[in-house]
């Protein structure tokens, strides 16, 4: 399990990002000197207390914001250039579909955007529904399906193009646990079969050590990397070893940074 | 509100800006006419100084408006043979005076339609069979013209003998009438089944719910239906008066102004209107704000 | 009604009616033992015995007799009492025949305060009554108003009945479609085309300045609430006597409303879909057809249905200040100058049919295009 250190050239390298919101109360440091390096086929958790800048680091990834200075790579490209280059997928909090179209229109949106042919759009949307293990729903409008459904749809979608990097923020944050542990496997078979590359960002210790290769801990005033976990967890993983020792292990260590960077207050 | 200042003064610039370009084209005809009679050629100069300065203008320039305005108000009441400064009474060729005819009209009716609007909303919403049988056609009312009624209720209520603000106010009421009580049943509708559940599990009477919950409630439905309202309250004076042969009243000076081709009377007493409507609305917004902002409802 | 098989409680259909059941019970009594004593224009004999059934079958309804056939006895009994006063009504109504008007009064509404406290469990059942309730309502006024008149005496010039108006309509049916091709087609729909064509592009334009868009949205509603009704005289004076100036105080009534709703639909879509599309690196065109027209969609349809009563009254009002010898304002002007007020009361009558209708096919086509808005899934 050594390999989780980044062999081939990283997917993600950020050098002293920075970033401040000015607000009317004074500046804000959503993110302070953070440094890290995410290699191709990990999964690497954020998890942190609301305002840790677990969500805005993830956001700079995707170019939805811009650091105030430091330096940033996605695929060895500025995250614009990554972002015309359709390099990742992003799934956020909400499922977000659109309401006016079925599920297999909602897969199919950014293919039409990208501009796959016909035929190409029909078999990757049977496809990744397939994956998602949402075939028979195509005709179906998100409103008509359950929330877990629903968030099952908006990861098919983000998985629809060629994207190898998942950009993942809290997807089943507002599920209930019993629905959330099961997409939880699913998303580790999903990351199993595709061999992509995850960011996932949660605020759950137990979903987070289960997925993860690589958990970083983060706290807040101002937003940084308190921890950076490598996980002796094997690659295959059944639900029930939450309950082995090494878990446990790994859980009290993230428990321990996430305490250790509220202790700052 | 602020930041939205700048804007809305660029904006506002803009439609003042073209209004005066406007003006050039509008009103160039007759001036090369007249011109023309004259056997004089008119520099562009000339030509733009003319249009921007005729008696009776297609397009009056908005320098002409507002100097109407102020004449018809200030100046009339203060230095004019019949106004307020000489006889003690509102000249009855001022806009003051007009203006307020209509605005009497409008605040009666609004006060009466609004009034009647919240009675049936409440009577709507506590009792079903109401509901179902009332509200339909309070609905569908609104998706008809039903100002073309005006004239109608001023000339029969004219033929037998009720004349004056009584005929103006009741369209006005009638027009204000309709947006209230939907707003209101929608308003008093607005707590969701867990409020009303809690007032339940209290023992509480139709009437305290009403008081206690309903009615707080209701109060931004209120006030944003009472500012449809007094919009086509004014509309409805301004139209109720028409018919009656132009007497009194801003839409009196409308249909004189017609009669007659005085332009910039038209655009001034049109402009008194809009005034009106904005004060009216601005004082209910004003309104609202206070009370809101009292409840903690505002955001 | 006859599929009303389920048991009902009783209790709750009695007490909805029953304040006026009592009261159609008194006055129908008393009209029955005054109307000997009343010369001329006693309510007639079948009047009072529909009364009577229609009481009894109520009473009876609260008691033994199954819902079905009471609800059917009653509403005989009352349709009885209502068609023989209608044919009865003449001036000077004696006191016997207001009491037994106001007895058939109190007793429709006791019958429709029935039907809305039925607990209906088949959904075919309660939308026949939601249709039910209000057209018996409807029913009630329009008899008021007809056996009001009639039996009252009213002058025509005052208030038509009617039956006056329907029959004024049915012969006057030649100038009504006239007036209603100038006022309603050429002047309305003309007006409302350019006008909410010309928002809908605007708004569009609008939308990609975020500088216009402050600027324009606090005087868009402020031009909203204006009476732009006014500039009638005006449009009158640059576009002539014809339709084209009607059209032109349409376009003006209706531009604004509608760009303030295109604007602030063009904004509904969500923060996350926006940053969903940028992540996809969306083209704005494909953004705005993709996601943020569909998302306007319910705004826009809600300004379509404000702008088609607005267009409605624009292009009526507007021929109050000079129209050709034609048009559904010009007639109700003129009507009203020569005291003709059932013709008045047919204009207003297509009035309020077109402007019903032109609501209406605005409702059905945003019932098909916006099905996935919360606000339509409910119903």
């Amino acid at each position: 399990m050594k390999d989780t250190q980044p062999s081939s050239a990283p997917v993600i390298e950020a050098r002293d990002l920075n970033l401040t919101f000015e607000t009317a109360d004074g500046p804000i440091h959503a993110l302070r000197d953070v440094n890290l390096t995410v290699g191709r086929g990990d999964f690497v958790s954020f998890i942190g207390p609301s305002g840790c800048g677990k969500t805005t680091f993830l956001r700079v990834i995707a170019d939805l914001e811009q650091p105030s200075s430091g330096e940033i790579e996605v695929n060895g490209m500025t995250p614009d250039a990554a972002r015309r280059a359709r390099a990742y997928g992003y799934v956020f909090q909400a499922a977000g579909l659109y309401p006016w179209r079925t599920i297999a229109g909602n897969v199919k949106l950014p293919l039409e955007i990208m501009g796959y042919s016909r035929a190409e759009q029909e078999k990757r949307v049977a496809q990744v529904l397939e994956l998602v293990e949402l075939s028979g729903f195509e005709k179906k409008f998100p409103w008509q399906l359950s929330g877990g459904m629903q968030q099952r749809a908006s990861i098919a979608r983000a998985l629809a193009f060629d994207a190898e990097l998942l950009l993942m923020d809290e997807p089943f944050g507002a599920l209930d646990e019993i629905v959330r542990d099961r997409l939880n496997e699913e998303l580790l078979r999903l990351w199993a079969r595709t061999q992509k590359t995850i960011c996932f960002v949660t605020h759950s210790i137990p979903e987070a050590v289960y997925l993860s290769t690589r958990i970083v801990v983060m706290s807040p005033r101002p937003g940084r990397i308190t921890d950076v976990i490598e996980s002796p967890l094997p690659r295959e993983r059944p639900l029930d070893i939450r309950d082995t020792p090494e878990f446990i292990e790994v859980a009290h260590r993230v428990r321990e940074g996430l305490r250790e960077g509220h202790g700052d207050d | 509100m602020r930041q939205s200042f700048f804007p809305v003064l660029t904006v506002v610039a803009v439609i003042v800006a073209l209004w005066y370009a406007a003006c050039v084209p509008m009103n160039g005809q007759w001036a090369r006419d007249q011109a023309q009679r004259a056997g004089v050629e008119l520099s562009f100069g000339e030509l733009v100084a003319d249009t921007l300065s005729q008696q009776r203008p297609r397009l009056p320039a908005p320098h002409q408006v507002a100097v109407e305005l102020w004449n018809s108000t200030i100046v009339e009441e203060a230095t004019g043979r019949r106004g307020l400064w000489n006889t003690g009474s509102l000249s009855n060729r001022s806009l003051i005076y007009h203006g307020w005819i209509t605005l009497s009209a409008t605040l009666l009716g609004f006060a009466i339609g609004t009034g009647l609007g919240i009675v049936l909303a409440i009577g709507i919403v506590h009792n079903r069979a109401m509901d179902q049988s009332v509200m339909p056609w309070a609905i569908a009312s609104q998706t008809i013209p039903i100002l073309a009624i005006a004239p109608m209720i001023i000339v029969v209520m004219n033929a037998i003998g009720i004349t004056g603000l009584i005929p103006k106010a009741i369209i006005s009421a009638y027009l204000s009438f309709f947006p209230v009580v939907v707003g209101m049943v929608k308003g008093l509708r607005a707590p969701d089944g867990m409020q009303l559940d809690l007032l339940k599990t209290y023992n509480a009477t139709r009437a305290e719910t009403f008081a206690k919950l309903r009615w707080p409630s209701s109060m931004p439905y209120l006030f944003a239906s009472l500012k449809v309202g007094i919009a086509a309250a004014i509309v409805g004076a301004i139209v109720a008066e028409l018919p009656t042969g132009a007497v009194a009243g801003l839409g009196a000076r409308l249909l004189s102004g017609s009669y007659y081709g005085q332009t910039i009377q038209i655009w001034s007493a049109l402009f008194a209107a809009a005034i009106l409507a904005a004060s009216l609305v601005a004082l209910i917004g004003l309104a609202q704000r206070i009370t809101l902002g009292r409840m903690g409802m505002d955001r | 009604m006859s599929s009303t098989s389920a048991p009902l409680p009783a209790t709750p259909q009695v007490r909805a009616g029953r304040m006026q059941f009592w009261g159609m019970a008194l006055c129908t009594l008393l009209a029955a033992a005054l109307a000997p004593a009343a010369a001329g224009t006693a309510p007639p004999f079948t009047a009072i015995s529909g009364l009577i059934l229609a009481a009894v079958a109520a009473f009876m309804g609260s008691r033994r007799l199954p819902l079905a056939p009471a609800l059917a006895l009653a509403g005989a009994g009352l349709i009885l009492a209502m068609a023989s006063l209608v044919l009865a009504a003449a001036p000077p109504a004696s006191a016997p025949f207001w009491l037994a008007m106001a007895a058939t009064w109190l007793g429709l509404w006791m019958y429709v305060a029935w039907l809305a406290d039925l607990n209906l469990r088949a959904p075919a059942l309660a939308r026949a009554r939601s249709l039910a309730t209000p057209a018996i309502f409807g029913a009630t006024l329009l008899w008021l108003w007809e056996v009001g008149v009639s039996a009252g005496g009213v002058a025509r010039v005052i208030l038509p009945a009617p039956s006056v108006i329907a029959e004024r309509f049915a012969r006057s049916t030649d100038i009504l479609w006239i007036d209603f091709v100038q006022t309603i087609v050429k002047g309305a729909f003309s007006g409302f085309a350019i006008g909410v064509g010309a928002a809908l592009v605007f708004a569009v334009f609008v939308d990609r300045s975020p500088f216009l868009k402050r600027g324009l949205l606090p005087v868009g509603n402020f031009v909203a609430a204006l009476p732009i009704i006014g500039t009638a005289p005006i449009m009158v004076m640059w576009f002539g006597f014809d339709w084209p100036s009607k059209a032109a105080v349409v376009v003006a009534m209706v531009f604004f409303p509608m760009l303030v709703n295109t604007v602030q639909g063009l904004a509904a879509s969500g923060a996350m879909q926006r940053d969903l599309m940028r992540t996809w690196s969306a083209s704005y065109w494909q953004s705005l057809w993709h996601l943020r027209l569909p998302a306007a969609m319910p705004f826009i349809f809600n300004g379509l249905k404000i702008c088609s009563t607005l267009a409605m009254i624009g292009a009526i009002v507007a021929e109050f200040f000079g129209s050709p010898t034609r048009g559904m304002g010009f007639r109700i002007s003129t009507e009203v100058g020569r005291l003709q007020l059932d013709m008045v009361w047919a204009e207003i009558t297509v009035a309020a049919i077109a402007g019903s209708a032109f609501y209406g096919l605005w409702a059905v086509l945003e019932k098909r295009v916006t099905f996935w808005h919360p606000s339509q899934r409910g119903r």
